[in-house]
């Protein structure tokens, strides 16, 4: 219940933050929302010598919808800004129907979308979410921007491909061809609860036709689960008995659970398969605008 | 120095990183001398000696340390001192005027919303944030903005309706 | 005028709660907002391991640190004579370890400091070695003939058994089986929980060598048990102790034993000179201190083919832990367990019982009950629908041809308690009606068409609350009876004081209207004070429902004692004779001539100012009331519940809860009691349990794995009220705040139980988690909850 000592800093713009970053030589860690990093300085899980707090940067807290349809995440955007937010709502029914799922409704109004991603925690819903969308993070470090692949960012449990002198600076969802359709569904055992098993399904439809697909899975691995290869069961499909129960079997096979109090790992399998059959059964049924 | 007379303990190790932050605490300026690593809610309570905020779990799961942070509810055990620096927090002290309570520290004491009230202050501050939202939440909502905070007396039920009559009462008096 | 006795607060008032001022403005006064000058600060560094030799302790660098002013190990506990502690079950338990580390989460070290983080940050510097002994979770492992023994520091202790233990007639019971048409059997276990209130444990102790007097603010459910067991252990004179409970943050069975860190903290103020101040962490909390429950139960029912009980067996295997901590009445090695079916009316029973240290925390705490009576009568519910199944019968009809009748009370059970009152069938019949029973099956037939599956699932149950009387139950030989002392002001405003001590449950509210109701003074003018021992009158605690029960009486009885003498006064002011002297609320007067008389106000003014020659000045009094029997509420909880049979998962639709806890003095306290008692059951029910893997980590240790409801899962409940006043009670109250809690998770899991019946499953352990319950529906098998467990993932 009470951290370790640390030094603090409070920079005013992202250069100078990853000039802290950069000094710290890899001591030094980022602090945004603070709802997972906190608990873990708390509970001595985490001993950083130094934190570099991005809350005072202005200008991180956007959510955008380009012209071209892009969806662009700032790094300072809470998860409640994204539950609240009624363009997310409209457009992007996977983000919208996995921000009310986070943790809980106090923390939401703290903790980041884009630090969750980078906190890459196996059970986290934004990472799978991000996967399933395919994603990108634009990341700013001491020689400029690059952008990092979500299929290339989680690297493990609690472990991304940033370096540590880099900040995630921006999520973004690129533009569906047709309309972005979707889901999220989880299983817990109350609010707040971690994961039994999740799945995050994005589409992308062109009347009732499939043009893109993607799947990703939260609880059941030692990380987030990439399960976007399934996409090829759908694509230039409909959605019909037959390519849903073939789609959600391979979402199923990618799944690597392990049997633990919260269910034998069959079970947890099993919810991955209804689960992405809900989703795309939802779906089918809606009529596209 | 604020008093006649100020004791001069040894200097801190050098070593020791401190600041010196000013806080907005239910309308008056703070200002203290802290680490880095003080947790909120400690600073409220041991620096501002405003004990009515409480720390329930080392986890950032119960709630009883809730606060609003610049108008919105926060987990206070969940949030460094430093970060307050400038800006708004508001505890269950500030709830009540010094002649009238809020209508939902009333609503709390007419349905019978608190039993052991180390719940309470979190609780209130987050039907707070929720009402200064939405004036005229089902019980559904309520449930919903109330699902961060833990009681393990009341079973909720009284904590519902001490929302729903505080609502009605601010509803009235807007009209 | 005659007074109107809900105007002034007194019996049957949804008085507004006194202490809800405080509260609902921050003005709370638990242990942790107590600051005393020159307060140091104590943490305690716990055991990674669930069993190992201790090899050596390091504590030089910890020594180093600025800012820590005392580091305290085993070794030095033991210098003191300090390092072991007497249970409240005649077993000893360590404070701080001295051999060998016997749970996950016990105490090695505490560190004393100007600051809790620095206290923290030297704990980290402690270096101990440890050498890893196989670790035990469960009591088959404990009986194994070449399990390694966890006990081995005391003398005469044979295995990991804690003891043998039965009750009943075996001889009878074996007759009655042996004459039954069928016989019924179930087997499950009653999982290892957490009464986990809010607020953890903590105490500030402060000893002051000059005037030799040790002061200690800590959240205790009975503080003057605190006080007589720190003057055994800590050999200091009694007079010179005063505990002091400030406001609790939520008990629940949880705050009445004797921890390590109060110990130790009292030892530390002792050893510095200044106050120390100890408050546990929720990890602390859950991996440490009183757990409820895990109790293996089997049992067999015997019954005429017409649904007739004839006799019933029990055998339990309870788990626990590493010392026998049970807070429980001497005589009874496993509580009250044999309370067992007291609602039915059954010729024979028997019990066996056995109980096993493991590697696990201490406790067997009565959480939110009187002493086991929550596994009793969730095994005896359990049984009941599982016979009522066998038979082919209803089971509502099967609980009703079963049941003690009203005109039976008194009424022996088999295992020798006697039942004072009741309504049973009302009771049923009125949560019968309300559940909807007789249209359930076209509602279930219904459900069925969404791919749903419905149940309904019954609990009806009495069970003993208030301990005493002294005859039977004691605390390490202490009688458990209760106190109370009242004195009127000369104004006419009161101090009531009892040996009870309110924990969120109301007493400062509820007490005064006791008072209201025997006196006439209205509740606004009474002060309740509580918690302190240097001023209240001894008394056994708050726990087990005892508070009503015990010092509720006590306290009508101090109100009359006092009303007799402020008869003598009533007499002396209207110049007549005592025998002429009638009373109403609030008010004597002469019979025959209502309109001469004298308030109760004006009598206490003169008992300081015009009392008769004679007679001694003032108006107060103490009393203390052993009562003659535990009084039995009786209550029927019926859950509708609806599961999603591709998950597993399981919604509350409907919760009936019709209680009958005789006289209710405050209703709307009485519901808020049964609300919260609802919550512990569908909690339990669910998802709160505390598990162990093969290491004998703990799963369940802090509030990510250890879940309590929110406001988003906890169903609505809908409340019935049957009065049956305790005809043993002085105002005719029984006890009601565990009634919930106890009869409750039955309906929960009867219901899911219900919901499976046509899959051949008989039982599910609790909680009913959806892993578990799609287990059951998919394999047609019985799901046991017995650790060790697989963690992580």
């Amino acid at each position: 219940m009470y951290p370790s000592r640390f030094k603090y800093e409070s920079p005013k713009t992202i250069a100078e933050a990853i000039k802290l970053l950069d000094a710290g030589k890899g001591e030094a860690k980022i602090l945004a929302g603070g709802q997972s990093l906190v608990p873990m300085l708390k509970l001595r899980f985490a001993f950083p010598e130094q934190l570099v707090d991005i809350n005072n940067i202005p200008g991180l807290d956007y959510i955008r919808f380009d012209a071209d349809g892009s969806l662009h995440i700032g790094a300072l955007v809470r998860h409640e800004h994204l539950e609240k937010s009624v363009e997310i709502t409209n457009r992007q029914p996977t983000i919208a129907a996995a921000a009310p799922l986070v943790a809980d409704p106090i923390v939401r109004t703290r903790g980041t979308f884009v630090g969750s991603v980078c906190h890459a925690d196996p059970q986290g819903d934004w990472a799978a979410t991000m996967i399933a969308l395919h994603g990108y993070l634009v990341v700013q470090g001491p020689k400029g921007k690059r952008n990092i692949d979500m299929k290339d960012f989680v690297l493990g449990p609690y472990a991304n491909a940033l370096n540590y002198n880099e900040i995630a600076i921006e999520a973004v969802i690129p533009a569906p061809k047709g309309v972005a359709r979707g889901g999220y569904l989880k299983l817990e055992r109350r609010v707040g609860d971690f994961a039994t098993a999740s799945v995050a399904v994005s589409l992308d439809m062109s009347s009732d036709t499939v043009l893109g697909a993607g799947f990703a899975l939260a609880g059941v691995g030692g990380k987030t689960i990439d399960a976007n290869e399934a996409a090829s069961a759908l694509i230039g499909q409909k959605l019909t008995d037959a390519t849903i129960a073939k789609a959600a079997a391979l979402v199923a096979a990618k799944a690597e659970p392990r049997t633990d109090h919260r269910g034998s790992a069959e079970y947890k399998r099993h919810i991955i398969e209804t689960f992405v059959k809900r989703i795309l059964i939802a779906n089918s049924e809606q009529k596209v605008a | 120095m604020s008093s006649l007379y100020e004791e001069i303990k040894s200097a801190p190790a050098s070593d020791i990183p401190v600041r010196q932050i000013t806080v907005n605490v239910n309308g008056e300026p703070r200002t203290a001398n802290v680490e880095p690593r003080l947790l909120l809610v400690h600073l409220l309570r041991q620096a501002f000696k405003l004990t009515g905020t409480h720390s329930g779990c080392d986890t950032t799961n119960c709630g009883a340390c809730t606060v609003l942070f610049d108008g919105r509810p926060i987990k206070s055990c969940t949030m460094l001192a430093v970060q307050a620096e400038g800006h708004n927090v508001e505890t269950v002290e500030g709830l009540a005027s010094a002649s009238e309570l809020n209508p939902i520290q009333e609503g709390f004491k007419q349905e019978h919303a608190l039993q052991c009230g180390f719940c309470t202050p979190g609780m209130m501050m987050a039907a707070k944030a929720l009402l200064e939202e939405n004036l005229n939440p089902t019980e559904d909502e309520i449930r919903w903005a109330l699902s961060g905070n833990l009681c393990r007396c009341t079973g909720y039920q009284n904590i519902v309706k001490a929302v729903l009559w505080a609502a009605e009462k601010m509803r009235a008096e807007l009209n | 005028m005659k007074l109107d006795e809900v105007k002034i607060g007194g019996m049957g008032a949804s008085r507004r709660r006194v202490e809800d001022n405080r509260f609902i403005r921050g003005k709370g006064n638990y242990v942790d907002d107590i600051v005393l000058p020159g307060m140091l600060h104590m943490e305690i560094l716990r055991s990674p391991l669930a069993h190992a030799r201790i090899k050596s302790i390091d504590t030089s660098a910890a020594w180093d640190m600025p800012g820590v002013r005392l580091v305290l190990t085993g070794e030095m506990m033991a210098a003191r004579n300090l390092a072991w502690m007497p249970t409240l079950s005649y077993d000893t338990a360590a404070v701080l370890a001295t051999d060998k580390v016997r749970f996950q989460g016990q105490e090695v070290c505490a560190v004393i400091a100007d600051d809790p983080y620095i206290a923290k940050d030297a704990c980290g510097k402690i270096v101990v070695e440890y050498e890893v002994l196989p670790p035990i979770v469960n009591p088959v492992q404990a009986a194994a003939p070449d399990a390694v023994q966890i006990r081995d520091d005391k003398a005469g202790q044979v295995g990991n058994k804690v003891f043998d233990w039965e009750i009943g007639d075996k001889a009878r019971t074996d007759k009655a089986f042996a004459d039954a048409d069928v016989v019924s059997k179930i087997e499950l276990h009653y999982p290892r929980t957490h009464p986990s209130p809010m607020e953890t444990c903590g105490s500030l102790a402060d000893y002051d060598r000059a005037t030799g007097k040790l002061t200690v603010y800590m959240t205790s459910q009975a503080p003057h048990i605190v006080r007589a067991a720190v003057a055994m252990v800590a050999e200091l004179p009694e007079q010179n102790i005063r505990i002091v409970t400030p406001d609790i943050g939520g008990g629940f069975g949880n705050k009445v034993p004797i921890y390590p860190g109060y110990v130790i903290a009292i030892l530390a103020s002792i050893l510095t000179e200044k106050p120390v101040k100890w408050i546990e962490d929720k990890t602390g909390n859950l991996t440490s201190t009183g757990f409820g429950r895990d109790v293996y139960l089997k049992g067999e029912m015997a019954m005429r083919k017409d649904g007739k009980i004839l006799g019933v067996r029990m055998n339990t295997i309870s788990d626990h832990g590493a010392f026998f901590a049970d807070a429980q009445p001497s005589k009874f090695k496993i509580g009250l367990m044999h309370s067992a079916f007291a609602a039915y009316d059954i010729p024979t029973a028997h019990m066996f019982a056995t109980g096993y240290y493991t590697n696990k925390a201490p406790g067997g705490v009565a959480y939110r009950c009187s002493f086991r009576v929550t596994e009793a009568m969730f095994f005896q519910e359990r049984m009941v629908q599982a016979a009522a199944d066998d038979l082919g019968m209803d089971q509502a009809e099967f609980r009703r041809i079963n049941f003690v009748k009203d005109e039976q009370h008194p009424h022996r059970t088999a295992f020798g308690f006697l039942t004072d009152s009741g309504q049973y069938e009302k009771c049923l019949d009125i949560g019968l009606e309300a559940i909807g029973y007789k249209n359930f099956a076209a509602e279930k037939a219904e459900a069925a068409k969404r791919g749903r599956l419905l149940g309904i699932g019954i609990s009806t149950m009495t069970e003993p609350l208030g301990a005493g009387n002294s005859r039977e139950y004691d605390i390490l030989g202490i009688k458990m009876f209760d106190s109370a002392e009242l004195r009127i002001h000369m104004s006419g405003k009161a101090l009531l004081r009892t040996g009870s001590r309110g924990q969120g449950t109301g007493h400062e509210t509820t007490w005064a209207q006791i008072v209201a109701h025997e006196l006439g003074i209205p509740a606004d003018d009474i002060l309740v004070e509580e918690g302190d021992t240097d001023t209240a009158p001894f008394g056994m605690g708050t726990y087990a429902s005892r508070s009503t029960p015990v010092a509720g009486a006590a306290i009508a009885m101090v109100a009359r004692k006092v009303r007799a003498k402020a008869r003598k006064l009533a007499a002396h002011l209207l110049e007549v004779s005592e025998e002429d002297i009638e009373w109403e609320l609030g008010r004597f007067y002469v019979r025959g001539n209502q309109e001469r008389g004298v308030t109760i106000q004006e009598c206490a003014m003169a008992a300081y100012s015009n009392m008769p020659d004679g007679m001694e000045p003032g108006l107060e009094n103490v009393a203390y009331y052993d009562p003659p029997n535990l009084t039995w509420p009786f209550a029927c909880y019926i859950a509708k519940v609806e599961i999603d049979p591709e998950t597993g998962v399981w919604d509350v639709l409907q919760f009936v809860a019709v209680d009958d806890c005789g006289v209710r003095i405050n209703p709307m306290i009485v519901e808020g009691q049964i609300m919260g008692g609802l919550t512990e059951a569908y909690a339990m029910a669910n998802m709160q349990y505390q598990t162990y893997d093969e290491e004998g980590n703990i799963i369940g240790g802090n509030y990510m794995d250890f879940l309590l409801p929110t406001a988003w899962e906890t169903p609505g409940f809908e409340l019935y009220e049957v009065v049956t006043p305790c005809p043993h009670h002085p105002i005719g109250a029984k006890g009601v705040g565990e009634c919930a809690t106890v009869g409750g998770p039955a309906a929960f899991v009867n219901a899911v139980m219900d919901a499976l019946k046509d899959k051949g499953v008989r039982n599910i352990d609790m909680p009913l988690m959806p892993n578990r319950v799609y287990e059951a529906l998919t394999t047609g098998k019985d799901v046991y909850g017995m650790p060790p467990v697989r963690s992580g993932n």
